[in-house]
């Protein structure tokens, strides 16, 4: 598992807090602002997108006029006009697909190496594949090669609609339907890429999967959709880091994950977020609202989540598993970071349907500043889920007085033979650690990171090894300045 | 190398210290004895620059600088060193991760190479024996669920990898069997050195058997009342802090 042993120096990541502001200057092909049925068809027709995937989005745009924003969550935020943002950006540079890296632009490879994105020789070694999405166009695709000889099939979304219709016509919106929430229709409607992955019977993929999302042009949505079907026995391991440049505006985030886990696979799926979050004052900022959701369809089978919320001004988002297989499990690992006016409401939703069906919950919720952090869950048994098990653990850790933690645990057990246990905590820092810290020559700053991290240790190791590094040194930024 | 002079603090608005003079030269041992609430804790807290502990007057010269200047971090770094009465738990972090983050925290302050977590690990191990510290205590989350003697011997290999000039040890024998406090005490002796200095705060007599003082100096109501060589902690065992102080009970 991960080596989470490393403790690195914070002050050496960022000369500023959020190193990743940085606006690359790049030609972009965009739609026009405003959202209507015509911007649905530029989209797809962008995309030479056959016309069941057209209509498949109509039907959702259609639907999605008759929704109406959900307004249950702990957050607070000013309406979003959906009709003064633009729905689509590409690099202009990209409107002939790069056949291989050499092909790319320049300067979107600097970029990536700005973030730190290993997009080149370093990266054969590392054994990592990413699948870089540069706003709307994935832009290069590494490692496809390899993975084509297991039978791997790792691409965007938009070429797999062309190349391969038939898994996504079978799968796409079968976990998370363009009927399920408000800002997942909206991205049924006007999703413009993300990632699609495809793992035979009986395939361990041999590598980690990685895809970069990153926002870049001013007033675009980010609608990304990622599929991932892991077929009979297969095993696959996909990453997602999330960064994006600063800017004084709020921008609108709202991607749509669907896995679907058949007999005997395993998914793990691990995200470190971190979009900007605005400000010390609150100012500017990614909204970020999530449909995540995973289908344990087959029996015996697994689906793990791992997230790292660092960023946004405003995080919605709920990676939930549905335990439909017998014997099938589903794992929650999360760390929700909110520091000065960040407000983050997340959580999981666990359904047991099938027997025997497993699922563990580890919630890390820190709160600094003004920010306001709720952990929302759900752990519901279906009557026939005989012998369903579920721990939740949630985990509160304040810092300082003007912060918030709330925890909204809903446990819906319809099954005598259900076993359902919650355990919740709340915490600070204390004077003393902090003391002690201090005093063994360690600053405040590192002191403060080095006992967050302690705290969120568990949910930490879950993570492959490459990510959990950057996940400390992530952690420790993301609170610097926090005490005193 | 520790030089205070009529230091006056306060804590809560209430004054402990009340004008304490204390002089510790490089290559000696200073014992400081006194009953509860004579300011033992508030002096070893002061000289580590705790928040909550105001220097209203007076001053503390550490190799001829105003300790009071300098943050709890950086006075580590210069060498300054306190093993405290009460060590603190801190839940998830390994032991070894802390270590090697407060090493490098201080070499990094003095401007020096960080040392990588292989020669850490060398140098812990090497300095860990001597004080029957195991590879699992190291593994396992600082001082949690760790024995009384346990976070004791963990501080005194703290100030052994550390090698600081100036170490203050509160109430290190407080908890501790005998056994333990022999273990302490060999670890506390073996850094004796002409370059350093070393101040024993305690209440009782009991571990300056083991480590036997330069200096003994009694503390009372925020001031040193009376000083002298090793044979004095053996009279106040015996007579008590009332007869040589001369105050009344």
């Amino acid at each position: 598992m991960a080596n989470t042993e490393t403790t690195e120096r914070v002050s050496d990541l960022s000369g500023e807090k959020y190193k990743y502001g940085f606006v690359t200057d790049i030609e972009m092909d965009r739609a026009p602002k405003g959202l209507s049925e015509d911007t649905v068809r530029f989209i797809s027709a962008k995309k030479t997108e056959p016309e069941w995937m057209l209509e498949w989005r109509l039907e959702a745009y259609q639907r999605w006029l008759e929704m109406r924003e959900p307004k249950w969550a702990r957050v607070h935020y000013p309406p979003i006009d959906y009709q003064n943002s633009s729905y689509y950006a590409a690099p202009k540079s990209q409107g002939e697909r790069p056949k291989n890296l050499e092909d790319i632009d320049p300067k979107l490879l600097e970029t990536y190496k700005k973030l730190g994105i290993p997009l080149s020789e370093q990266m054969m070694l590392a054994g990592v594949a990413v699948d870089a999405v540069f706003d709307s166009v994935s832009v290069a695709t590494t490692f496809k090669q390899k993975l084509t000889e297991a039978g791997v099939i790792f691409c965007p979304i938009s070429e797999a609609i062309r190349e391969h219709p038939e898994l996504v016509r079978k799968y796409l919106g079968s976990v998370v339907p363009t009927t399920d929430n408000f800002f997942a229709t909206l991205n049924s409607a006007v999703f413009s890429d993300g990632s699609f992955v495809y793992v035979p019977k009986g395939v361990r993929c041999p590598m980690e999967l990685s895809t970069y999302f990153r926002i870049n042009a001013s007033e675009t949505g980010q609608f990304e959709r990622t599929l991932i079907i892991a077929d009979e026995d297969s095993y696959v391991s996909y990453l997602e880091g999330c960064t994006a440049p600063k800017r004084d505006e709020n921008q609108l985030h709202a991607a749509v994950v669907e896995l679907i886990a058949l007999d005997g696979a395993e998914i793990k799926y691990s995200t470190v977020q971190n979009w900007y979050p605005g400000d010390e004052e609150g100012k500017g900022g990614i909204f970020n609202f999530v449909t995540k959701r995973g289908d344990c369809r087959g029996k015996n089978s697994k689906i793990s989540w791992t997230q790292v919320e660092t960023g946004s001004a405003i995080t919605w988002k709920y990676p939930s598993c549905i335990l439909r297989g017998d014997n099938s499990v589903g794992e929650f690992y999360s760390i929700a970071i909110a520091n000065n006016y960040q407000q983050a409401d997340t959580g999981t939703k666990m359904i047991h349907l099938g027997r025997n069906t497993r699922s563990r919950i580890v919630s890390k919720g820190i709160s600094a500043g003004h920010a306001e952090n709720t952990y929302r869950g759900l752990v519901s048994v279906h009557p026939r889920a005989e012998g369903a098990r579920n721990h939740t653990q949630c985990d509160s850790l304040l810092i300082g007085g003007e912060c918030g933690a709330h925890t909204v645990p809903y446990i819906e057990s319809r099954c005598p033979s259900a076993s359902v246990e919650h355990e919740a905590t709340t915490s600070k820092i204390s004077d003393e650690q902090l003391f002690y810290c201090l005093s063994r020559g360690i600053p405040q700053d590192e002191a403060v990171s080095l006992i967050v991290n302690g705290f969120c240790r568990e949910v930490l190791q879950q993570l492959p090894m490459e990510f959990a590094v950057e996940a400390q040194k992530l952690v420790g930024i993301s609170l610097e300045g926090s005490v005193g | 190398m520790l030089e205070i002079r009529d230091l006056h603090v306060t804590v809560d608005g209430k004054e402990i210290l009340k004008g304490l003079n204390l002089s510790i030269p490089a290559g000696e041992v200073h014992a400081v004895m006194g009953p509860n609430g004579s300011g033992k804790s508030t002096l070893s807290y002061t000289l580590a620059g705790r928040e909550g502990y105001d220097i209203t007057s007076g001053s503390i010269l550490y190799k001829g600088e105003e300790l009071a200047a300098l943050t709890p971090d950086a006075r580590a770094a210069k060498g300054f060193f306190l093993a405290l009465q009460y060590p603190v738990e801190i839940p998830g972090v390994s032991t070894m991760v802390f270590l090697k983050t407060a090493l490098n925290a201080q070499r990094r302050a003095r401007g020096e190479d960080e040392v990588d977590a292989v020669k850490v690990l060398r140098l812990v191990r090497e300095k860990a024996k001597a004080l029957n510290i195991t590879e699992d205590m190291l593994r396992r989350p600082l001082n949690v669920g760790f024995s009384g003697g346990e976070k004791k011997r963990l501080e005194i290999l703290q100030m052994a990898l550390f090698e600081p000039s100036l170490a203050v040890l509160d109430e290190t024998d407080s908890g501790l069997d005998i056994d333990a406090l022999r273990l302490v005490a060999e670890g506390v002796n073996a850094m004796r050195s002409p370059a350093r200095a070393m101040l024993v705060i305690t209440h009782y007599q009991r571990l300056l058997d083991y480590i036997v003082p330069t200096r003994v100096h009694v503390l009372r109501a925020g001031q040193i009342v009376t000083s002298g060589g090793p044979e004095l902690a053996k009279e106040l065992e015996k007579k008590g802090y009332e007869t040589i102080t001369g105050a009344a009970a």
